[in-house]
């Protein structure tokens, strides 16, 4: 992966574990992506498979202990955030790089009315005074489509619905025209017609401001609505990246292929019998060096008990994971 | 029996809880959770029962099991009221109706074993006198349950938690099967599992549908996993039903603009499909049930309302042959 002119942020081989009273939890071991400018990048996978533990690192905020980040690099703009000081991560997090959370209820503070937390954090991270943060707010929150926003902001979290909440998240992680916003889950816990909301406020919202976008979903459906790269996760792992199109189109790796085929779809015959992977996703305490997939995979060769596969560039911009696409066995 | 027997029929049903009244709060009320649906089941039928968070679909569940003695209505099981049924005949009748819970983690106590758990509702109806099973028929009846859900009968004499959330909804299938009965309402069963899980679980659904000859009431939020498991379905919406038809015409002739929102809503995992779409973004959030309406339920978020919607309430309509739909379009 070469440094291009736009590439943002650039992680290498993150490896993020956690000391735990069973043993080392490797909950993200070896991943690498790059993110430029204005795109946006989705990582699916399922429960515990490490999507929330990868962009945790990457904006320092793993706890620690138990969790401490065993190695890798995270470049922002060339400059390895992990070798930073605290005072020069302040400086990013939460102004160049932000975030909104799965649930808006824990992320808000039910104490604080929405105009001292968005407030705090716009005179925190710009030089402005706090009538003109304010001022500033208020914009951020008519532009995430909240009515009659003066007078709202001088409420209180409970007086907001679900989905109003997440608007005022993203207002919120949105006001220091961050370069990147890290969205974890954002819809997971809101009813559809509300998903369909927010994820248009945040696709015209970002694309408006040139912000880029690590989206991190368990539902196939919201990464293929709204990203540009795609990172399959599996067990702490990436086992497949690539453009979006292309890996619905001819997923390649076993794990990818079956995720696609088990979720039921509305645009699919009623009779058609669903694949299922079988068995359950492994503890990732103490899993030893194979291929982490191989009891749940159909085309599993001898190789895969033993070694865990090389990554595998291919020339379409994607890669792989998988001994099925690897020569050197 | 034949295959279009009706095997229950729910009139009119209403269910309102009071609130307030107390010490310190002034304001007295109810809240409408359900408010007066009817439908028919049909033996070996599923009724997919679909709607966003709070319109209810969980308490037509509850009140049909009299979990909540319904505040009025009818629910007839084979022609009997359940509703009118005394404690006593109410056990016998509801031997015959089992539920499947949402949470697995929730709806199993965590100091039972595997084993107890499920032949806890054969105890319980051998202690009523209504069945006469000995320890070891229990205990066969057990293990058969177990392999036919997926579990080995060696794990009968595990704990819960040493179980993953997949494995337990098995367990909890198991126990509403333990009384072979003819009607299964199902409360969200697969919301909680993961995509690869949800569809073997899915599947596990329709194979015993067609074992046993099972009726299903199925609830979920996902349009795309009613549409796989369901031959009619019902769209909620404030505790009314706003359309009902076999699931084929709903999802290819959707006529209440509810639900032509909903469908719109949802994601579909393909980009090509996706892009293509368009959506019908439904402004606002579900309002709160507590306040009697005279016109529409649906009036303040319509896409397509019309004054009159607003004084008197929708008709019911027959769109085609067993195609409900109350709207005044």
């Amino acid at each position: 992966m070469a440094m291009t002119e736009d590439t943002i942020l650039q992680v290498k081989d993150l490896r993020t574990y956690f000391n735990t009273d069973e043993g080392i939890v490797k909950a993200v071991d070896g991943v690498s992506f790059d993110l430029h400018k204005g795109e946006t990048l989705g990582i699916v996978g399922e429960s515990g498979s490490g999507k929330s533990v990868t962009n945790l690192s990457v904006i320092n905020m793993i706890p620690s202990p138990p969790g401490r980040i065993a190695g890798g690099e995270i470049l922002y703009h060339g400059k390895d955030m992990l070798k930073m000081s605290k005072h020069e991560i302040r400086q990013i997090r939460g102004n160049k790089i932000a975030m909104i959370f799965q649930d808006p209820m824990t992320s808000l503070n039910p104490f604080l009315r929405i105009s001292t937390q968005m407030i705090e954090t716009i005179v925190l991270h710009q030089k402005l005074d706090k009538k003109a943060a304010r001022e500033k707010a208020i914009e951020m929150l008519k532009l995430a489509g909240i009515p009659a926003p003066e007078k709202r902001i001088d409420q209180y979290p409970h007086q907001f619905s679900g989905g109003m909440r997440q608007r005022v998240m993203i207002a919120m992680g949105l006001s220091c025209n961050p370069e990147i916003l890290i969205a974890d889950e954002p819809t997971s816990a809101l009813d559809v017609t509300i998903q369909a909301q927010i994820l248009d406020l945040m696709k015209g919202l970002t694309e408006r401001l040139g912000t880029a976008v690590i989206l991190i979903t368990h539902s196939l459906g919201v990464v293929a609505g709204t990203c540009d790269t795609l990172c399959v996760m599996y067990a702490g792992r990436f086992v497949e990246r690539g453009p979006t199109d292309l890996i619905f189109d001819s997923p390649m790796h076993p794990y990818t292929q079956g995720l696609i085929r088990s979720v039921p779809r509305l645009d699919r015959e009623d009779d058609e019998r669903l694949s299922s992977i079988r068995g359950q996703p492994p503890n990732v305490i103490d899993l030893p060096d194979c291929c982490p997939f191989y009891p749940r995979c159909d085309q599993a060769m001898d190789i895969c008990k033993k070694k865990y596969p090389k990554w595998k560039n291919l020339d379409n911009g994607r890669t792989v994971g998988c001994w099925l696409y690897s020569e050197d066995k | 029996m034949t295959a279009s027997e009706t095997l229950l029929e729910v009139k009119d049903l209403k269910m309102h809880f009071p609130y307030g009244g107390g010490f310190l709060s002034g304001k007295k009320g109810f809240i409408y959770a359900v408010d007066g649906i009817s439908f028919q089941l049909k033996q070996g039928e599923t009724l997919g029962l679909v709607g966003e968070s709070g319109c209810g679909k969980s308490t037509t569940a509850r009140a049909i099991a009299q979990l909540h003695r319904p505040t009025s209505g009818e629910v007839l099981l084979h022609g009997k009221d359940l509703a009118k049924l005394k404690d006593k005949d109410l056990i016998a009748a509801r031997k015959n109706m089992q539920m499947v819970f949402q949470d697995p983690y929730a709806s199993l106590n965590p100091r039972m074993t595997a084993g107890d758990i499920i032949a806890e509702p054969m105890r319980i109806y051998n202690g009523h006198n209504i069945l006469s099973l000995s320890r070891q028929e229990m205990e066969e009846r057990v293990e058969q349950l177990m392999e036919r859900v997926g579990l080995s009968r060696f794990f009968k004499n595990r704990f819960p938690h040493e179980f993953s959330g997949g494995q337990r909804q098995r367990i909890g299938i198991a126990r509403a099967l333990a009384l072979r009965p003819e009607l299964v309402l199902c409360d969200e069963p697969v919301s909680a599992l993961d995509v690869s899980i949800q569809a073997q679980i899915l599947n596990l659904f329709k194979d015993l549908q067609e074992e046993f000859g099972l009726t299903y009431l199925f609830i979920a939020h996902d349009l795309a996993v009613i549409k796989y498991i369901s031959t009619r379905v019902a769209v909620m919406y404030l505790g009314t039903i706003v359309e009902i038809a076999r699931s084929a015409d709903l999802y290819r002739n959707p006529q209440h603009p509810y639900t032509q929102a909903l469908l719109s809503a949802v994601p579909i995992p393909d980009p090509k499909v996706e892009r293509g779409r368009k959506r019908i973004i439904l402004t606002g959030d579900v309002p709160s049930p507590d306040k009697i309406r005279v016109g529409c339920p649906f009036y303040d978020r319509c896409w397509k309302r019309m004054d009159h919607c607003k004084l008197s309430k929708p008709p019911i309509k027959e769109a085609e042959p067993g195609h409900q739909v109350t709207c005044f379009l």
